[in-house]
């Protein structure tokens, strides 16, 4: 980066000469680091997956979770540093709870975006404070059906049909263009959200590493009874919770069938590649 | 030039006058909820072996009007808990707005905890506790019931606007505890006769003292919300008062539109 050591990245809100803010894009950098997360805005649902790194055999399994749930309908997954991320998660229940009181209604996940675009952004104005070293993958259901979007360190967001953030955006993205979210199931999406992580993950720097994925249904069957059991309550029947174990682990072994079934093959075809220069 | 912060930024006293502050005393002590304005009325619950039933019927009365005949007294509270509220009826949607948020919070963790009717009860009863204390309370009677998930054991517990709590194998609120709590202490004097009692009749018993509810008390109302906690979880339903007799109507003097 030729613009280090030119004084315009010290402070936080001052612009460079070229009208970058080089704070905003450090905090980015801090993001592309970060452990590849995906999120799905499927035909019946959402789904939010993430690639766990074990950083220490000493971890319980499933333990730091990355994927939050909001309010009943709605859960953020973070990419980059992990105390920025809780505290993003806390401001966003915090708004989840106070749209409850003042509306008697959850929060549509527009709305809740656009609070939460706000507040990032708000971090990118004063001196006195850093930007957010994440990116938040916000997903939820409301009466307009599934919403997926992202939020980046500068505070912008869109919504998207599928977002890929972290190390293995770039692999990861591609995969997901490759998909017709329009048309695609939850049922289907959590196979193909457990494939593109495998897929984005690099084989060659981290070894071990364990899928975290939710969904936001509305499938009673599936749904977690304690959400569901409750009735006189401000819900609108949408529910963001974990991927059952069993359905997960499927999609999980699946994915790493296929995934080495495909390397494989390009193997073999690097073999018979070089048979033929032997020939 | 006025030395003392407090006058910056005001009329100044020698042109305009002494600002008159006498519309800002009060003569009045600072008065918080004195009375209930719409209500509910009693709320009843038995254990029964394996579980308990509570009941409430769907009148909100506006002093002796009977102003809505379609509220739900009864909030489920998670997976094995049902909350039912007397009294105000504004301030037990307030509390269903502090339970909301409470289940709410209680899912962030995403562990396989839940709360239990004890831990409800006890939120309940510190909630209303600390309003009295604030003399702002909460006007409720409110009936917590649940069965453990594993054990099955039911629990019932009653709590005040004051904060009082206590337990017993059949509760009342309100009227309920002159005229069903009787009725109902004839059947389950003591925990050992609970453990007797089936579903079916404690169904049955209930079913009686709403009748005897519905004749005598009169803020109450002819349908009634119930709800069954077992370890299974919970079953809910709406009932009517069926078979009334009002002939003994006709027996009643001394008041109402009688020339004799």
């Amino acid at each position: 980066m030729t613009s280090i050591g030119t004084g315009y990245d010290l402070s936080n809100s001052v612009f460079s000469p070229d009208g970058r803010n080089f704070q905003v894009e450090y905090a980015q950098k801090a993001v592309e680091n970060g452990p590849t997360t995906i999120g799905l805005r499927c035909k019946d649902g959402v789904i939010l997956a993430c690639e766990k790194l074990i950083t220490s055999k000493l971890l319980v399994p499933g333990s730091n979770k990355r994927i939050s749930t909001v309010d009943r309908h709605i859960g953020i997954a973070t990419s980059g540093l992990i105390p920025d991320g809780k505290h993003f998660i806390n401001r966003a229940r915090d708004e989840a709870i106070s749209w409850r009181r003042n509306f008697k209604d959850s929060v549509p996940i527009a709305s809740l975006a656009d609070r939460m675009g706000s507040y990032a952004q708000a971090y990118t104005l004063y001196s006195s404070v850093r930007p957010f070293g994440v990116t938040a993958i916000v997903a939820g259901a409301d009466n307009d059906g599934p919403g997926l979007y992202m939020i980046e360190p500068s505070g912008l967001y869109w919504g998207y049909f599928g977002a890929a953030t972290g190390k293995g955006r770039q692999a990861a993205k591609s995969e997901i263009e490759k998909l017709n979210l329009s048309e695609l199931t939850l049922l289907q999406g959590i196979k193909e959200a457990a494939r593109i992580i495998y897929v984005a993950h690099d084989d060659n720097k981290d070894k071990e590493f364990e899928i975290e994925m939710t969904w936001v249904t509305k499938d009673a069957k599936t749904a977690n009874a304690a959400v569901t059991g409750s009735r006189g309550m401000i819900w609108n029947g949408w529910v963001h919770e974990e991927v059952p174990k069993e359905l997960l682990e499927e999609a999980a072994r699946e994915a790493k069938k296929a995934v080495e079934e495909e390397d494989e093959e390009d193997d073999d075809a690097k073999g018979e590649e070089k048979m033929d220069e032997d020939l | 030039m006025n030395q003392f912060p407090h006058g910056w930024g005001r009329p100044r006293d020698d042109v305009y006058g002494a600002y008159d502050s006498s519309y800002l005393n009060s003569t009045e002590p600072v008065s918080h909820t004195q009375r209930p304005i719409v209500t509910g009325t009693s709320v009843l619950g038995v254990k029964f072996n394996g579980g308990v039933i509570i009941a409430a019927d769907n009148i909100a009365s506006y002093g002796s009007l009977a102003r809505y005949d379609n509220v739900e007294r009864l909030l489920q509270v998670g997976t094995h808990t049902v909350v039912g509220a007397g009294g105000d009826i504004s301030d037990m949607q307030y509390l269903h707005l502090l339970l909301d948020n409470l289940l709410i919070k209680e899912q962030y963790p995403a562990d396989d905890h839940a709360l239990l009717a004890p831990q409800v009860h006890t939120y309940i009863s510190r909630v209303l506790y600390q309003r009295r204390n604030k003399f702002d309370p909460l006007w409720n009677s409110i009936l917590t019931a649940g069965a453990d998930p594993k054990t099955s054991e039911p629990f019932l517990s009653y709590v005040d606007l004051r904060g009082t709590t206590y337990t017993a194998p059949a509760l009342a609120t309100g009227y309920g505890a002159h005229l069903a709590v009787p009725i109902l202490r004839r059947h389950v004097p003591d925990e050992e006769a609970c453990a007797s009692l089936s579903q079916e009749d404690a169904e049955k018993l209930v079913e009686e003292c709403m009748k005897v509810l519905w004749y005598r008390d009169a803020r109450s109302g002819v349908k009634y919300s119930w709800a069954v906690v077992t370890k299974d979880g919970v079953t809910t339903g709406n009932n009517k008062i069926e078979n009334q007799s009002w002939k003994f109507a006709e027996m009643i003097k001394g008041y109402g539109a009688q020339n004799v």
